[in-house]
């Protein structure tokens, strides 16, 4: 019997290889679940999950919404846009006014890196990271990971290229911990202006070219152009970054291999991923959203055994 | 620690065909009936019947795996969490006669959420449970099994400890071990 080390999910960053395997483990057994008639389990019928988001989210929410739904849980659900937060009212005090109605774990979004670890020092209960500004989205990283696994039967040893906004994304960080704590290769491509300076320190390689990073690798993490996050013009147009930087089946099939294309979701299409692609065999994006859930149950059952405190 | 061996390889081989006979007699062909493994440990008994009673009633006779982890009522009562195990059902279990199947019987606490788990396959007609072994007076809920290999008196520093060939074991035995007091 196993438990986790940590009594959050902030980041994977603080999560161990044996950690991320115990999730897999378990994660297995909920995707069993969450395939069956009935698709639920009682195990968290006594625990109350905060869903707290200050960012908006579709995916992510609504999967972390299912997943305590399908273990039982009682949730409530927060949004920035429509609460006192618009009335000057601290992260703090916000969130300690949702645990004063008992509230055992709570999933947070948020737009300020670091936001879920101030708190995880200020309050009890159970939290996970559902995305920190540009800093970690750990669960997106697990069901990634999970979902080569999945694909190709294991992380250990497999080449994964990330490619894209490195610079504003949460996704591409947590991926790149824990591809490396479970003995993957990572490479990272796409414009200069959107790699971040010292990327090479995290034990990453760069390659500008994508046809040659594409032959590189074993699998591809297509990553969203986050137009939300950018105040300047990192590059001179959509249209010139798709020509450089998107991936099409005119490249694919240009290539001496067949790779794994992954994509986290919302897809610009047309602009990192084109739909025949998107569409086509070697896109695995809607097992990552059905890998998701199973995995976001399994950190939310791991935690809830933990127990707050 | 202290280790009395409850059942040998002989006894315990007649032990398992009585227990077949005895289901033979109340499921007959199995056409109607299934069996279902508790996990972890029932399942490899569960592999050992099925084998048995494929041979005497000639025919195929389903098994599946349960698994009653996320269904225990003890969950954030332990220190840690059960590690879950994979639950294999690849039939519904709507209107047939279901078998229980698991290796020792002691609170029935794993039993009742086995029963939990299972409903999420069907509303089976029937419910039938199968133990190897029987701890006496050590129930916390009201389960009882309707074919039993070996009632055992037992206290509660003691543990039963059954070693099948189908988990690895040269050869098949139950031993009766002393818990050492702390």
């Amino acid at each position: 019997m196993q438990e986790l080390s940590q009594k959050h999910l902030l980041g994977i960053k603080d999560l161990t290889a044996d950690d991320i395997h115990l999730i897999f483990e378990t994660a297995d057994s909920f995707k069993e679940v969450i395939n069956r008639p009935i698709k639920k389990v009682p195990s968290l019928r006594d625990i109350t999950i905060a869903n707290v988001f200050f960012e908006n989210s579709t995916r992510t929410k609504l999967s972390f919404e299912l997943a305590e739904k399908r273990l039982s849980a009682d949730i409530i659900n927060f949004s920035s846009s429509n609460s006192s937060v618009k009335k000057g009212e601290t992260l703090l005090d916000t969130v300690n006014n949702i645990l004063a109605m008992k509230v055992d774990m709570v999933v947070m979004r948020h737009a300020s890196p670091g936001a879920p670890h101030f708190l995880s020092k200020h309050i009890d209960a159970n939290i996970v990271n559902a995305g920190d500004g540009t800093h970690e989205h750990p669960t997106q990283a697990l069901l990634d990971t999970f979902s080569i696994r999945e694909k190709l039967g294991d992380v250990q040893g497999k080449k994964v290229l990330i490619v894209g906004d490195i610079l504003h994304s949460r996704v591409a960080l947590s991926n790149i911990f824990a591809l490396q704590k479970l003995g993957a290769e990572v490479k990272v491509c796409g414009p200069k202006t959107l790699l971040p300076k010292y990327i090479e320190t995290l034990g990453v390689q760069v390659e500008l070219d994508l046809k040659k990073a594409l032959n590189w690798c074993d699998v591809a993490n297509v990553l969203r152009i986050q137009l939300e996050r950018q105040q300047i013009k990192y590059f001179p147009s959509l249209r010139e970054y798709s020509l450089f930087y998107g991936v099409n089946k005119a490249l694919l099939d240009g290539l001496d291999k067949e790779i794994v294309v992954m994509h986290p979701g919302p897809i610009n299409r047309g602009v990192e991923l084109n739909s025949d692609v998107a569409d086509s065999d070697h896109a695995i994006i809607l097992d990552q959203v059905e890998n998701g859930v199973a995995i976001r149950m399994a950190v939310l059952y791991l935690l809830a055994g933990k127990g707050a405190g | 620690m202290q280790k009395r061996l409850i059942l040998g390889p002989q006894l315990l081989d007649l032990t398992i065909n009585r227990l077949c006979q005895q289901l033979i007699e109340n499921h007959g062909d199995f056409s109607d009936s299934v069996i279902l493994g508790l996990q972890p440990k029932g399942i490899y008994l569960a592999e050992n019947i099925q084998k048995r009673l494929e041979s005497y009633v000639g025919q195929s006779v389903p098994l599946g795996y349960i698994d009653p982890t996320f269904h225990r009522d003890d969950f954030r009562r332990r220190d840690v969490p059960v590690t879950p195990n994979a639950t294999k059902v690849p039939f519904l279990v709507e209107d047939k006669k279901v078998v229980l199947i698991d290796d020792v019987l002691f609170t029935g606490r794993t039993v009742r959420a086995a029963m939990d788990a299972m409903i999420a396959f069907g509303r089976p007609r029937k419910v039938e449970l199968l133990t190897l072994i029987n701890r006496k007076y050590s129930r916390d809920i009201p389960v009882e099994p309707n074919y039993i290999g070996k009632n055992v008196n037992t206290i509660e520093n003691q543990r039963i400890l059954v070693e099948l060939v189908e988990q690895g074991f040269k050869k098949n035995t139950i031993w009766l071990i002393n818990k050492e007091e702390n």
